[in-house]
């Protein structure tokens, strides 16, 4: 196996993958927190174009965010973060103010990575999760045995079982609009344009720019997250841009594909059973009944 | 934040959203995915244990160990089976071989030998076909010691910090216990030749020690969920079983209510320590701060 193949930096997935070299694109969104409104019109597109249940009407009690996370029947979450305080400033939407007491709301819509290092592929024992030809990470649900192992895989806690169907769900990317040349509902939906669509070479690009342009209009905190190849998951298919902490927004601070220490594992688990055999037969040899 | 402001989140050393979890708590079920630990372990070191007595001339442990290894596998089959829901499933496991899952690896082990070590114990059973018996209990003793590992790297293999941080130990302590399981068993069933079985049940107890404490001074914060709640309990009853366990049948000798006590005390420690390691995964997902601080730590480092 070469390493390359389990983590690190991977110029091309779905060619890497086995699909021709005149695939598509690899596409992706860039999801920019510093525009998103909060509106869910995202959340609310992508249950409609999906055919998704809705969740339950239960409420958190922690915020706005009734719908808590992604799931696998929510695969678009707005996460709502109330900050008070002096924590920063963000870009004026023209909404109404709060005094002299600063309260700060920052926005995001979540969704799935689409990794170039897929856990949750690299686990699944029956290959019901595959790479499409746009480089992004789908589930098969006729192959889905619902065993539930791509569940814990996943460094970022998006895909879940879902019970109705037994099968593994998480965001397509809307794979059946691609194929017809449409953006995904919720980059569609998207009425400030804070959910972006596109090649992800130039969304990359894209976003360096618009992070130059808030860190010159004196926005210091806004970082990308996701957009790195080096990173722990060889970058994400779907990265943001964000005013705070990874971990505020309830992502990972330095998520890492956990099959980059697969040959390790494997090499202990060689290790341990040779210890068990030696052990077992030690116990046999030169003993008394 | 002025005074009188009413905190929404506990005050806490690290930032997250909400305190809600970053991760998605594992969706396998209790008690089968530990059952299903256990017995695989116990049903792997059985068969190498039923090669070994067989080739030293001890027909009553080959005889127990081929029938806990049938067993042991068949129920493991089982546990899988009812946690993935029904039978097909289980087959369609074989679909595909795929090196990067442990679960695939996995059922590639576990199917051609719960096969392998059903033909060898129902030879010894029914007496028929002795000599391909023999040859199919042999082949699976070979292959056992896989049996008692390759689950370690299935846990292992997720982003449940618990189970990822304590890869490199894991299947040392497995195989530690899985080695003790499938001695208690051969003390109890097979009095009359159980020596190496006693020894078995002392020098896996040993191992699972080992790897256990070397697993808790190497994984730091994370490995705070192996001593709190209901996995620290679960991991302490384990401790004294299987220290219990294996004391007794160190100095056990042929006493039969020693080696009853000390057969049943390994068992209930194997059962646990499954239990305890599979229940500190899920604590450890449900707690924001096993992910972030971890990780938290790692970037400031790099930085």
């Amino acid at each position: 196996m070469d390493s390359n193949r389990l983590s690190g930096p991977l110029a091309d997935p779905a060619g890497e993958a086995g699909y021709p070299s005149d695939h598509p694109d690899r596409v992706g969104f860039f999801t920019d927190t510093s525009v998103c409104i909060g509106c869910k019109a995202c959340e609310v597109a992508c249950k409609e174009w999906n055919l998704l249940p809705e969740d339950g009407l239960d409420l958190t009690g922690m915020s706005y965010d009734n719908t808590g996370a992604l799931g696998a029947t929510t695969w678009r979450h707005v996460a709502f973060v109330e900050q008070h305080g002096s924590t920063g400033s963000t870009v004026d939407l023209g909404m109404p103010g709060m005094g002299e007491d600063q309260v700060r709301w920052l926005m995001s819509s979540d969704v799935c990575k689409h990794c170039t290092h897929a856990a949750c592929l690299d686990v699944c024992p029956t290959g019901a999760l595959i790479r499409t030809e746009y480089g992004t990470v789908l589930v098969q649900d006729d192959v889905c045995n619902g065993c539930g192992y791509c569940v814990p895989a996943c460094p970022y806690g998006v895909i879940d079982i879902r019970p109705d169907t037994g099968g593994a769900a998480k965001c397509t990317m809307c794979q059946d609009r691609l194929g017809a040349g449409l953006m995904p509902a919720c980059a569609t939906a998207c009425p400030t344009e804070s959910i972006q669509y596109g090649p992800l070479d130039e969304l990359r690009d894209r976003a360096g720019q618009r992070v130059a342009e808030l860190h010159d209009q004196g926005i210091t905190e806004a970082r990308l997250y996701g957009h790195d190849p080096a990173d722990g998951v060889g970058g994400d298919g779907a990265f943001f841009l964000l005013l705070d902490e990874p971990e505020v927004y309830g992502l990972p601070p330095d998520p890492v594909v956990t099959t980059r220490d697969l040959p390790s594992m494997w090499r202990h688990a060689a290790g341990a059973a040779l210890t068990a055999a030696a052990v077992i037969v030690g116990c046999f040899v030169g003993g008394k009944r | 934040m002025k005074r009188g402001d009413r905190l929404m989140v506990p005050e806490a050393e690290f930032r997250s959203y909400y305190g809600r979890p970053v991760l998605k708590r594992p969706v396998w079920k209790v008690p089968d995915v530990p059952a299903y630990l256990y017995l695989g372990g116990l049903a792997g070191a059985s068969s190498t244990m039923a090669l070994c007595a067989d080739l030293t001339g001890r027909r009553r442990l080959a005889r127990s160990g081929r029938l806990a290894a049938a067993v042991g596998a068949t129920a493991s089959v089982g546990a899988l089976i009812h946690d993935l829901g029904r039978p097909a499933r289980f087959l369609n496991m074989l679909r595909v071989l795929k090196p990067t899952s442990p679960l695939s690896v996995g059922s590639w082990i576990l199917a051609p030998f719960s096969a392998l070590s059903g033909a060898g114990a129902a030879s010894e059973i029914t007496g028929r076909l002795p000599a391909l018996g023999r040859a199919a209990a042999t082949t699976a003793g070979v292959i056992a010691p896989a049996m008692t590992t390759y689950t370690a790297v299935l846990l292992a293999d997720t982003a449940v910090p618990g189970w990822h941080a304590a890869y490199r130990e894991l299947p040392f302590l497995f195989a530690g216990s899985a080695v003790s399981s499938a001695g208690a068993v051969g003390m109890l069933a097979a009095p009359a030749e159980s020596g190496p079985a006693r020894r078995m049940a002392v020098a896996g107890a040993a191992l699972e020690f080992a790897a256990g404490r070397s697993m808790h001074q190497r994984t730091g914060l994370v490995g705070e969920v192996y001593r709190q709640g209901r996995a620290g309990a679960a991991w302490r009853a384990a401790r004294v079983l299987t220290g219990l366990g294996a004391g007794a049948a160190l100095f056990a000798g042929r006493s039969r209510p020693a080696v009853i006590v000390s057969g049943l005390c390994l068992t209930a420690g194997a059962v646990a320590t499954r239990y305890a390691i599979f229940e500190a995964g899920r604590a450890s997902v449900s707690d924001p701060r096993y992910t972030v601080v971890p990780q938290r730590d790692r970037l400031d480092a790099r930085r």
